[in-house]
């Protein structure tokens, strides 16, 4: 594939295009204005993930913003996949921070439905939901490859001027373990048809589960039209073990874990060598294209997991068409 | 229906504690409606009895009750005419709509509600409704089987669940709120139309709903003009 043919010449496009295991890690940004904050997660994660996802107000919890964030960490030398959620903003805001992000120089953005605002610190706050994310990743598709927004005019400033369209790798999220269960392809099928280009899951512990959903999934054909990354969360500790287990909906996590979990003398090494485990099993599942690390404030140990998973060094960590944007510090 | 429930009574009483040049109403009338407020036991003329007796336990006014067959139109309003012109204040016991149109038709009095009106929907049984119709001014109930995502998705989404479904409920309330798009789900299994899933629904045109304008409909056939 040549620089040509790339849909956005980004990082995590071109490593997944080669045919590496990809690696992504999560980033949260933070509760005020504080940038040393970000410097320290991204300095962590630099040259140890292939991009790294910013989180858009995560959990309804007003932080500072993902595509802000996004350009930060990208001065730092490291590749932002900009998550955007539907609950914020509507069609308008959506397309227009589709515009900025691209001009800032981020070239992922996932497009994702959002957490509903009771869950957060505003939970009196009016939602959105203008579009739904396979509506989102429709109209970037629209935006990207035919130059138009969702009303079917052109990226276009004047009637003679060039239309420049906001040339972004498309994410999206799917939850294997959500219900209805037969649903769930069904709904990684229409992502894809919209123009996903890449998917992350949720976070993975119900291996055989998780198995069963790419069954379905590569019997429908979807793991050769999208990049599947495995979601993982390294548990923590036991506390953070049973909440993921009881309080998180739509994530299951075996009794094995938690009894692990339980039974060990240092449960943070025991977390990590379930995660590690579990990395080896889904490198042997077929049509698995990558891991999506999200060690929720455990960004310093995903270096660690990753070097003992053998997925160290990463392919190629020149960070691609650096120019005005690539400079680190 | 439309489902009101009343509101806390100090809130009510709060209302009758300030008028007109400061001056608490000396005279209210309490005013029913015998429309869907009266069949979800929120205010019709036992609800307005109640609320009546329970506002003249001060002794520091009098109270009138009265209720109309329906508070959102005018033509049933003349039953009440002589007796609201008399009174300082009225209290309404209707759903948004009669007490906006109490105002209007009462200009020179104040109108307060007495009921928070919720929404528009099913009685479950024996004090329960849910929420089942928003209005939207756009049904797609022929392609979801009956069941409208709009309404009974916590989101409004269009294609499919979130990941906050799980065994049927909803994550927003697990206990309180069943998933919509389970039930959307559920219903085109049984009918054999689960293809209807697979198609990407496009954004919706929300200029029909509220987002548009105050929608008002007219109807020439009905009204008699050309």
């Amino acid at each position: 594939m040549t620089a040509a043919t790339f849909k956005s010449g980004s990082r995590l496009e071109r490593v997944l295009a080669a045919g590496h295991f990809a690696v992504t890690a999560e980033l949260g940004p933070p509760k005020n204005a504080d940038v040393s904050v970000v410097e320290k997660k991204a300095a962590v994660l630099r040259d140890q993930v292939d991009a790294v996802n910013i989180t858009d107000n995560q959990t309804a919890i007003v932080r500072l913003s993902s595509i802000a964030t996004g350009r930060l960490v990208l001065e730092h030398g490291l590749e932002p996949v900009v998550q955007m959620t539907c609950r914020d903003r509507n069609r308008l805001a959506l397309q227009a921070d589709v515009l900025g992000a691209y001009v800032l120089g981020i070239r992922n953005i996932l497009c994702l439905t959002g957490d509903h605002q009771c869950f957060g610190n505003h939970p009196t706050a009016r939602h959105v939901f203008d579009l739904d994310s396979v509506q989102l990743i429709a109209a970037l598709k629209r935006m990207r490859d035919e130059g138009v927004f969702l009303s079917g005019e052109e990226l276009r400033n004047t009637k003679k001027g060039p239309v420049v369209p906001p040339r972004v790798l498309i994410g999206a999220a799917e939850n294997p373990f959500a219900d209805p269960f037969e649903f769930r392809v069904m709904r990684l099928a229409k992502k894809v048809a919209a123009g996903a280009d890449f998917i992350q899951t949720q976070c993975i512990y119900d291996l055989d589960r998780f198995r069963e959903w790419m069954r379905q999934a590569r019997a429908r054909g979807l793991h050769e039209r999208v990049k599947l990354l495995a979601g993982l969360t390294p548990l923590k500790s036991l506390p953070m073990a049973r909440y993921m287990a009881t309080s998180v909906a739509g994530i299951k996590v075996p009794e094995s874990y938690l009894a692990r979990m339980a039974g060990a003398a240092d449960a943070a090494e025991e977390g990590i060598r379930i995660c590690l485990e579990q990395i080896e099993q889904l490198r042997a599942i077929e049509g698995v294209a990558g891991i999506h690390l999200m060690a929720i404030e455990w960004e310093h140990k995903v270096p660690e997991i990753l070097q003992r998973a053998g997925l160290l060094p990463r392919p190629c960590c020149a960070v691609p068409a650096a120019g005005e944007t690539g400079q680190k510090p | 229906m439309i489902v009101a429930e009343q509101k806390p009574i100090e809130e009510i009483q709060g209302f009758l504690s300030v008028g007109p040049q400061g001056r608490p109403p000396r005279r209210v009338l309490v005013l029913g409606c015998g429309g869907c407020v009266t069949v979800c036991l929120a205010g019709g003329s036992r609800e307005v009895a109640t609320l009546a007796a329970v506002l003249r336990l001060t002794g520091e006014r009098e109270v009138l009750e009265h209720t109309l067959e329906r508070q959102c139109d005018a033509e049933f309003y003349a039953a009440v005419r002589e007796t609201a012109e008399t009174c300082d204040a009225i209290l309404s016991l209707a759903c948004g709509v009669g007490v906006q149109l109490a105002a209007r038709l009462f200009p020179d009095k104040p109108v307060y509600p007495a009921l928070n009106t919720l929404f528009m929907g099913i009685n479950e049984g024996a004090g329960e409704w849910s929420e089942a119709c928003l209005g939207c001014g756009d049904c797609k109930l022929g392609l979801f089987g009956g069941v409208c995502p709009v309404t009974q998705c916590s989101k409004s989404l269009s294609n499919g669940p979130c990941g906050g479904s799980a065994n049927g409920r909803c994550e927003v309330d697990p206990e309180k709120v069943a998933c919509g798009w389970q039930k959307i789900y559920d219903r085109l299994k049984a009918l054999h139309r689960l293809d209807v899933l697979e198609r990407i629904e496009p954004p919706r045109d929300w200029s029909k709903m509220h987002d548009g304008r105050p929608r008002k409909l007219v109807r020439r056939d009905v009204a008699g003009e050309s």
